[in-house]
């Protein structure tokens, strides 16, 4: 082994023991830092999981959704649009969708319901999410009675179940076929709530839906590329606010970080005063200082981060998910996947480590350059 | 501005490193000033005691200002679904002006970090402080230029606003534009691959007649800070195309990316570390001579020439193997 890396070895040694021997100090020290790092990387671990689970979701979403707009509210729109649309070069397909909301009474909650685009279910069947099996109570076999919009009750068989892997987007579902959706809400003929556009050359997106938007001036085409990038702005959005809340506690803990380090005991001073006196040099005591760092940092960091990744991926993120998620009545109960890389934990390193870091600098150096006779006689 | 964690980061880290050189650029002046190494007053022992403070405090910030150079690509990448035609780095760097200014400050700035910690450590070595006003006077050029970085780094963040139309890195190094990206982009691959390979033969010639018979090492340095500058015009001219296996693609970043198995960084890694090596053995020269140094610099200056010829080596090595290994094919 050469020299430099044995001094290493040999301070790092030192610095572990002397460490050990100031047990409650540094424990205090190292339960604040974990703590830090555990709600930060908590909180980056669960913003990046939601935005891959959107992205996901999105993925199958069509590429693009054109709306029409009434006085700036959402329109039904005419099937005839369609025809036209599908006509634009670039245009793979156009497919009508029907959907629309549904607010229970009763149970106090509101259902989506959706019209599939290929004919799965008969006049009078219907498969829900776990969400709404939750909040009426019912399973498959089950009737559910909804009222339509002439006050007539509705009377559907639960034909099925959405299994709870798919909970985050079928939670508040209802699928129906389109025969019951009309005599739900009782639509004029020809026309329905929006159209789902395919177009086969994702450059050639922003030109079709100039076109559209040309040719039906009352009409919004929604891009799929626009809506992942509003999910993602939100989700960062929130996830930078906390971060910025959170500055304040990460400012306490520096001022914390800084008081331990400043307030050297006698018995420290005495101990850097006789290692000075028996020949260490002040760059020897800064790399014992630096060693003790890396130490406490590395060790606060990988509990933390460990302690964050079971909390966001075995307990759903419990403290941010009201601050995150937002609420609803019927409120999708699901698990994350678990991603971590490499570019979330070098963030959460520059936001805990190195403001630890810098703020044990010149603590470390002022124990370091005390003259050793007068460390040693206080 | 967008609340990103990662731009937070970044700030918070730039700020950091700009409050930590500004202080000690403060004292480098008043130690440029007022060293006297005979004298014996209280001031003197005092500045003695704050070298140790300062050489500490830059260590931290120059290894916060490398790490923050590849955190900052990777973010400019994150951010690219936020503004509409970015498709990569390139693309979020473009939304305004000052994205690459930052970008190459941030380069220039981990060279010279690596060049001061290369004197910091030699100087080190010798009992009589022999390299402290070459040390304070680069902390000087140093200062100015992050704090230049701080600012640019604040204001390019400050001014990005999710969905500003950008170019994406397809036509942003399309050979028809005239930026200085589209121009690295437009250099013909013939003649880029020759000099390229031309320019690291001379780099190792001269790296191995230096550290055989020590001479000739302001040329070595020199050579080596011009295969820098040929090696990034070779990366995006035709380096990058192999690793992509497509012709239009000159994209720099997109190799830092998984889909590439981060080969980049193995890329910049020993092109950076190569170039702050044979430029350490330039800066070094001047104090071949000195007495308290004169056993240290010739092993050290050996030992940065060897570690450039190795780095310079495996970069080769790397575009080669990726260049012989792929079915791909410049016409």
């Amino acid at each position: 082994m050469s020299t430099p890396l044995n001094r290493h070895s040999n301070i790092l040694d030192f610095a572990l023991s002397s460490l050990l021997r100031r047990k409650s100090k540094n424990f205090s020290l190292l339960v604040v830092y974990t703590l830090i790092v555990f709600v930060i990387a908590s909180l980056i671990f669960f913003v990046q999981a939601l935005k891959r689970e959107a992205a996901q979701i999105l993925k199958e979403a069509p590429d693009m959704v054109v709306q029409r707009m009434v006085a700036g509210r959402h329109d039904l729109i005419p099937v005839a649009y369609g025809e036209q649309i599908s006509a634009i070069r670039g245009v793979t397909a156009v497919s009508p969708r029907l959907w629309g909301y549904y607010y229970d009474q009763v149970f106090g909650a509101n259902y989506t319901l959706l019209v599939p685009e290929k004919n799965l279910l008969e006049p009078g069947s219907i498969m829900i999410g776990p969400g709404v099996a939750r909040n009426q109570r019912i399973q498959a076999g089950d009737m559910l009675a909804l009222k339509t919009s002439r006050n007539i009750p509705l009377l559907l068989t639960v034909q099925d179940l959405y299994p709870s892997s798919s909970e985050l987007i079928s939670s508040d579902l209802i699928v129906l076929s389109a025969e019951d959706f009309q005599t739900m809400f009782n639509l004029p003929a020809g026309q329905v709530t929006d159209l789902a556009v395919t177009v086969a050359n994702p450059r050639e997106q922003v030109t079709v839906a100039a076109k559209i938007a040309e040719l039906f001036p009352d009409t919004r085409p929604i891009l799929k590329s626009e809506m992942l990038r509003t999910y993602d702005s939100l989700f960062e959005w929130r996830g930078g606010m906390i971060v910025v809340v959170l500055a304040v506690a990460v400012l306490s803990f520096i001022i914390f970080a800084w008081d331990k380090a400043t307030g050297l005991s006698a018995e420290e001073r005495k101990e850097i005063g006789i290692l000075k006196s028996i020949g260490w040099e002040t760059s020897d005591v800064l790399l014992l200082k630096f060693w003790e760092g890396i130490v406490v940092s590395l060790t606060a960091f990988l509990v933390g981060v460990v302690l964050a990744y079971g909390h966001v991926f075995f307990f759903s993120a419990a403290l941010f998910e009201h601050a995150l998620k937002g609420w609803s009545v019927i409120y999708p109960q699901f698990k994350l996947t678990p991603v971590i890389d490499v570019y979330q934990l070098t963030v959460l390193f520059f936001l805990t480590v190195l403001p630890y870091t810098a703020a044990t600098i010149i603590p470390a150096w002022l124990s370091a350059t005390v003259p050793p006779d007068a460390a040693m006689r206080s | 501005m967008i609340q990103h964690p990662a731009i937070l980061a970044l700030t918070i880290a730039s700020l950091m490193t700009g409050l930590m050189l500004i202080y000690a650029g403060w004292y480098g002046t008043w130690i440029l000033d007022k060293w006297d190494l005979h004298s014996g007053s209280e001031l003197q022992l005092n500045l003695e005691r704050r070298t140790y403070l300062i050489s500490v405090i830059l260590s931290y910030a120059l290894l916060f200002q490398i790490a923050s150079l590849f955190l900052y690509i990777f973010t400019a990448d994150n951010l690219h679904s936020q503004f509409t035609g970015a498709m990569c780095a390139a693309g979020s760097l473009g939304v305004n002006s000052f994205g690459y200014p930052v970008l190459i400050l941030k380069i220039l700035n981990c060279l010279l970090a690596g060049v001061w910690l290369i004197i910091n450590h030699v100087d080190t070595r010798g009992y009589d402080y022999p390299l402290i006003k070459a040390k304070y006077g680069l902390l000087n050029v140093l200062v100015p230029l992050v704090l230049l970085e701080v600012v640019f780094q604040f204001v390019y963040f400050f001014n990005l606003k999710a969905d500003v139309i950008t170019s994406c890195c397809g036509s942003l190094f399309s050979t028809d534009k005239h930026s200085i990206a589209g121009e690295i982009a437009g250099l013909p691959s013939g003649p880029m691959q020759a000099a390229f390979f031309g320019i690291m033969a001379a780099t190792v010639v001269c790296g191995m007649v230096f550290f055989l018979k020590k001479r000739g090492g302001y040329l070595f340095a020199a050579l080596s800070a011009l295969t820098f500058l040929v090696s990034s015009a070779a990366l995006v001219s035709f380096i990058c195309l192999y690793f992509y296996e497509l012709p239009s693609h000159h994209c720099p970043f997109c190799i830092l990316q998984k889909e590439y198995h981060y080969i980049g960084y193995a890329l910049y890694a020993t092109l950076l570390g190569g170039t702050v090596s044979g430029l350490g053995v330039g800066v070094l020269m001047p104090f071949s001579t000195c007495s308290s140094l004169s056993g240290v610099i010739p092993n050290i200056q050996r030992r940065l020439a060897a570690t450039t010829l190795i780095m310079y080596l495996l970069f080769t090595l790397i575009v080669v193997w990726r260049m012989l290994s792929t079915s791909f094919t410049l016409g």
